[in-house]
C-alpha cells in the first residue's frame, strides 16, 4: 500500500517509528520540540515523546554536538537535529575530530552510533550563510557515512537505516524538498546504504545526480529525449558508501556521463564520481565525464545571480547534447 | 545655557527622527515581503529601535558596529540610506552589497557596520577584532557588538570576552535582550544571569530599559567614552522587545508568545511613542511638528522603496565578482 506524503512527513515518521522501536534514541537541537523546526519537519513528535526524549537546546552547536558524541559513547542513539547545513561549520571539530575518528583511534572498542540531520539547497534567497550544500566536507572525512535523499520515499527509508547505524552518518535533506510529496508505502521498509538507484533506462548517455539535482536530472533526460537522445538516471542515495558498481555498468552501456550535484564543483562531489568513472570504465567512455556542480562562487542573494549558480535541466541537457555530438570542449 | 539646550534639542530631534526612520523602513519592508516582492525572509527590527539609536548616537562614524540577522535597524542607526537599503533587500545592483548580500548580510563600511551576519554570534570574533585593531593601530575608536539573547549561548563570546578583558579592548557588547531567540523563551536557554557572565571575567556589566532611549544614550556616552580612554571591555543588557515574529513569515505565534503580552508591550512601552510623549511634555516639539516629522520620513521611505522597486538588478557577469579581492572574475581564476 503506498501514498504520497510530503518528504517533511516522511522524515516525521521515520523518527516516530524508530524512536517507538528504540528508547536509546533521543532528539536534541534547536527549536525541535514545541515549535518543531522552523520547517516544522518534527511537529508532533515532543508532544508523543515529551521533552526528555525532544530536546530544545540553546543556540550551541558545537556543544550540543558534543553531547550527542558523548552520548553515542555511552549508551544513547542521538539524531542531532542541525537547522541549516551551513552551521556544519560550527560542529566540525566535534563531528569530524572527535565522532569520526573515535571507532579507529579506539581500535574498535568504541562506537558512535549518532545521526546528524541537516540540509543542503540553494535558490531559497537566503544568502551566502544559508543555502550552501556542504556534504563533500563531511564526506572527505573517513569514518562518517553521508546519505542524500532526493525524495520522501528515499528521506524515510534512508534516515531509518541511518539511526539503525552504529557509526556517524550525516543525512542532507534538501530544503527546498520539504512539501514536495512522493508514494511512500504505508509498512515499513528501509534503503540499505550503498545501493544506487537507477531511476530511468537509457542508452546513450549517465547522468548521475544527487539529492536536489535528480528531479534536475530527471528534468533534463525528458528535454533530451524529445531531441532523441536517450538518457539514464541514477540516484547514488549515499555518497559514503558510494555504490560504484551500479554507476560504472551504465557507464560502460552508454559510454558517456555528466556528475549533477548541488555542491561547488571544485573539489567536490562530481569530480570525486567522474574521476572513479574515468579511472574504472575509461576503455568504455566515448567522451570526457562533465562535472556539474554549484558555481565555485558563494551564493548570492539577488534572484537574478543566484539563479545562474546552479545547475539546470535546461543546462544539464546541453552539455549532454554535446557529449552525444562529440562536441564537448575537450573532445578533439 | 542656550547653546546647551539648542545641542540638546538637535540630539534629541535626531535620536527621534532615526528611531521613526528605522520604524518606517521596517513598515516597508514587512509590506514588501507580504505582497511578495521581496526575495527570502527578513527580520524586523520594530520595537528595539531605542537600542541601536541610543547606541548609535554615541559613536562617530569611524566607530565600527557588528550586527545581526535582525540588522536593519542598526545600519539605520550607523547612517545608511534608505535607497541604498531597499535596493540591497530587492537584490539590486544599488544596493550596498550590489544585491549580493541582501537583508542577513547588509553592511554599510562608509559608516563603520562591518555588516549583518546570519550565524548567531558569528560577529563577536569580528567586533573584537575591530577593537583590537584600533588599540594596535592606536585610532581611538571604539567597536559595538550588538546580538540577542540567544547569541549568549555560543562559547564564540566566552573566548573573546576573556581576550578582550585580558587585552583592555575598546569593545562593548551590546545584548539586546527581547525575551526570545526564534519560539524559545530566554529563561529556557539561558542559566544564570547574563552581567553575571560578563562580569566573571571582570568586565563591567550594565542593565538598561532597552525602551528608553535617553537612558541607553546616556550610559552608551559614558562607556563609549571610557573605552576610547582604554577602560573597556563593557557589557550591556538591553531588555527589549520584538513586535513582529522571530521573522516575516512567524504569523502564528501563539503558541509561544500571547497576543496580550505582545500588546502590552507596543501599548504601554512603545520606544517612540514615549519618546514622542516626553519630547512634547517638555516643550522641545509640539504634537504637529511630532505628526510633521513621521509623514515626512514616512514619504522618504515610500520613494525609495518605489525606486528600489523599478532599479536594475546586477548584470550577470557580476556573479564572479568579488570572489578574491584583487581578482575580476573568480571562475577564470580558479
Ligand atoms: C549558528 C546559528 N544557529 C542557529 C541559527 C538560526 N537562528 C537564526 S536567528 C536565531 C535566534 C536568535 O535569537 P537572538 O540571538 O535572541 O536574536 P533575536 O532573533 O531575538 O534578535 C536562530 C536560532 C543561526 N542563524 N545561526
Ligand atoms: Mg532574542
Amino acid at each position: 500500500m503506498s501514498r504520497e506524503i510530503t518528504l517533511s512527513k516522511a522524515v516525521n515518521e521515520a523518527i516516530a517509528e524508530e524512536m517507538r522501536r528504540d528508547p536509546a534514541i533521543f532528539l536534541i537541537g534547536e527549536d525541535v520540540a514545541e515549535a518543531g523546526t522552523p520547517f516544522k519537519v518534527l511537529s508532533g513528535l515532543v508532544e508523543e515523546f515529551g521533552p526528555d526524549r525532544i530536546i530544545d537546546t540553546p543556540i550551541s552547536e558545537p556543544g550540543f554536538m558534543g553531547i550527542a558524541v558523548g552520548a553515542a559513547m555511552t549508551g544513547s542513539r542521538p539524531i542531532v537535529d542541525l537547522m541549516f547545513g551551513d552551521f556544519l561549520f560550527l560542529v566540525m571539530d566535534q563531528l569530524c575530530n572527535q565522532a569520526a575518528k573515535t571507532h579507529y583511534m579506539s581500535g574498535g572498542k568504541l562506537q558512535v552510533p549518532l545521526v546528524l540531520r541537516t540540509n543542503l539547497g540553494a535558490t531559497r534567497r537566503s544568502a551566502a550563510q544559508h543555502s550552501q550544500s556542504l556534504h563533500a566536507l563531511v564526506a572527505h572525512i573517513p569514518g562518517l557515512k553521508v546519505a542524500l535523499p532526493s525524495s520522501a520515499y528515499e528521506a524515510k527509508g534512508l534516515l531509518k537505516t541511518a539511526i539503525r547505524d552504529d557509526n556517524p552518518v550525516v543525512i542532507f535533506e534538501d530544503k527546498l524538498m520539504y512539501n514536495d510529496k512522493a508514494p511512500v508505502p504505508e509498512e515499513e521498509y528501509l534503503i540499505p546504504f550503498g545501493e544506487a538507484a537507477v531511476l530511468r533506462e537509457g542508452h546513450e548517455i549517465t547522468l548521475v545526480a544527487t539529492s536536489s539535482m535528480v528531479q534536475v536530472a530527471l528534468k533534463a533526460a525528458d528535454l533530451l529525449d524529445r531531441d532523441g537522445i536517450s538518457a539514464e538516471v541514477i540516484d547514488p542515495r549515499t555518497i559514503v558508501p558510494l555504490d560504484e558498481e551500479t554507476i560504472l555498468s551504465s557507464v560502460r552501456k552508454t559510454s558517456r556521463a555528466i556528475v549533477i550535484d548541488e555542491g561547488h564543483q571544485n573539489f567536490g562531489i562530481t569530480g570525486e564520481i567522474a574521476s572513479r568513472i574515468s579511472e574504472k570504465a575509461f576503455y568504455h567512455l566515448d567522451a570526457p565525464v562533465v562535472r556539474m556542480g554549484a558555481m565555485d562562487v558563494p551564493v548570492p542573494f539577488s534572484p537574478a545571480l543566484e539563479d545562474l549558480t546552479v545547475p539546470t535541466p535546461e543546462t544539464v541537457a546541453e552539455n549532454a547534447r554535446l557529449s552525444v555530438r562529440g562536441e564537448l570542449f575537450h573532445a578533439a | 545655557m542656550a547653546p546647551k539646550k539648542k545641542t540638546n534639542t538637535e540630539d534629541y530631534l535626531q535620536m527621534y527622527r532615526q528611531m521613526v526612520r528605522i520604524r518606517a523602513f521596517e513598515d516597508n519592508a514587512n509590506q514588501l515581503y507580504l505582497s511578495a516582492k521581496m526575495p527570502g525572509l527578513t527580520h524586523m527590527y520594530s520595537g528595539q529601535e531605542a537600542v541601536a539609536v541610543g547606541i548609535c548616537e554615541a559613536l562617530e562614524d569611524t566607530d565600527k558596529i557588528t550586527s545581526t540577522h535582525r540588522g536593519h535597524g542598526h545600519c539605520v542607526a550607523k547612517g545608511a540610506e534608505f535607497k541604498e537599503m531597499f535596493c540591497e533587500l530587492l537584490g539590486k545592483a544599488e544596493g550596498y552589497c550590489r544585491g549580493k548580500g541582501g537583508s542577513m548580510h547588509i553592511a554599510d563600511q562608509s559608516h563603520g557596520n562591518l555588516g549583518a551576519n546570519a550565524i548567531v554570534g558569528g560577529s563577536m570574533g569580528i567586533a573584537t577584532g575591530a577593537a583590537f585593531s584600533a588599540k594596535r593601530l592606536g585610532t581611538k575608536d571604539v567597536a559595538v557588538c550588538f546580538f540577542g539573547d540567544g547569541a549568549t549561548a555560543q562559547g564564540l563570546w566566552y573566548e573573546v570576552m576573556n581576550m578582550a578583558a585580558l587585552w583592555s579592548l575598546p569593545v562593548i557588547y551590546a545584548c539586546e535582550n527581547n525575551g526570545y531567540s526564534e519560539y524559545t523563551k530566554t529563561e529556557e536557554i539561558a542559566a544564570g544571569s547574563l552581567t553575571a557572565r560578563a562580569q566573571a571575567f571582570g568586565i563591567e556589566a550594565h542593565s538598561v530599559d532597552g525602551q528608553d532611549v535617553l537612558a541607553v544614550n546616556e550610559l552608551a556616552q559614558k562607556l563609549v567614552a571610557r573605552a576610547r580612554k582604554g577602560e573597556g571591555p563593557f557589557f550591556i543588557e538591553l531588555k527589549t522587545y520584538r513586535y513582529h515574529g522571530h521573522h516575516v513569515g512567524d504569523i502564528n505565534r501563539d503558541y509561544y508568545r500571547s497576543k496580550d503580552e505582545e500588546a502590552e508591550w507596543k501599548i504601554t512601552r512603545d520606544p517612540i511613542v514615549n519618546f514622542g510623549k516626553w519630547l512634547e511634555a517638555e516643550g522641545v516639539l509640539s504634537a504637529d511638528e511630532l505628526v510633521a516629522i513621521n509623514d515626512e520620513i514616512k514619504a522618504d521611505a515610500k520613494a525609495a522603496v518605489d525606486y528600489a522597486l523599478d532599479a536594475a538588478y546586477p548584470p550577470t557577469g557580476e556573479v564572479d565578482m568579488h570572489v578574491f579581492a584583487g581578482v575580476d572574475h573568480a571562475l577564470s581564476y580558479v
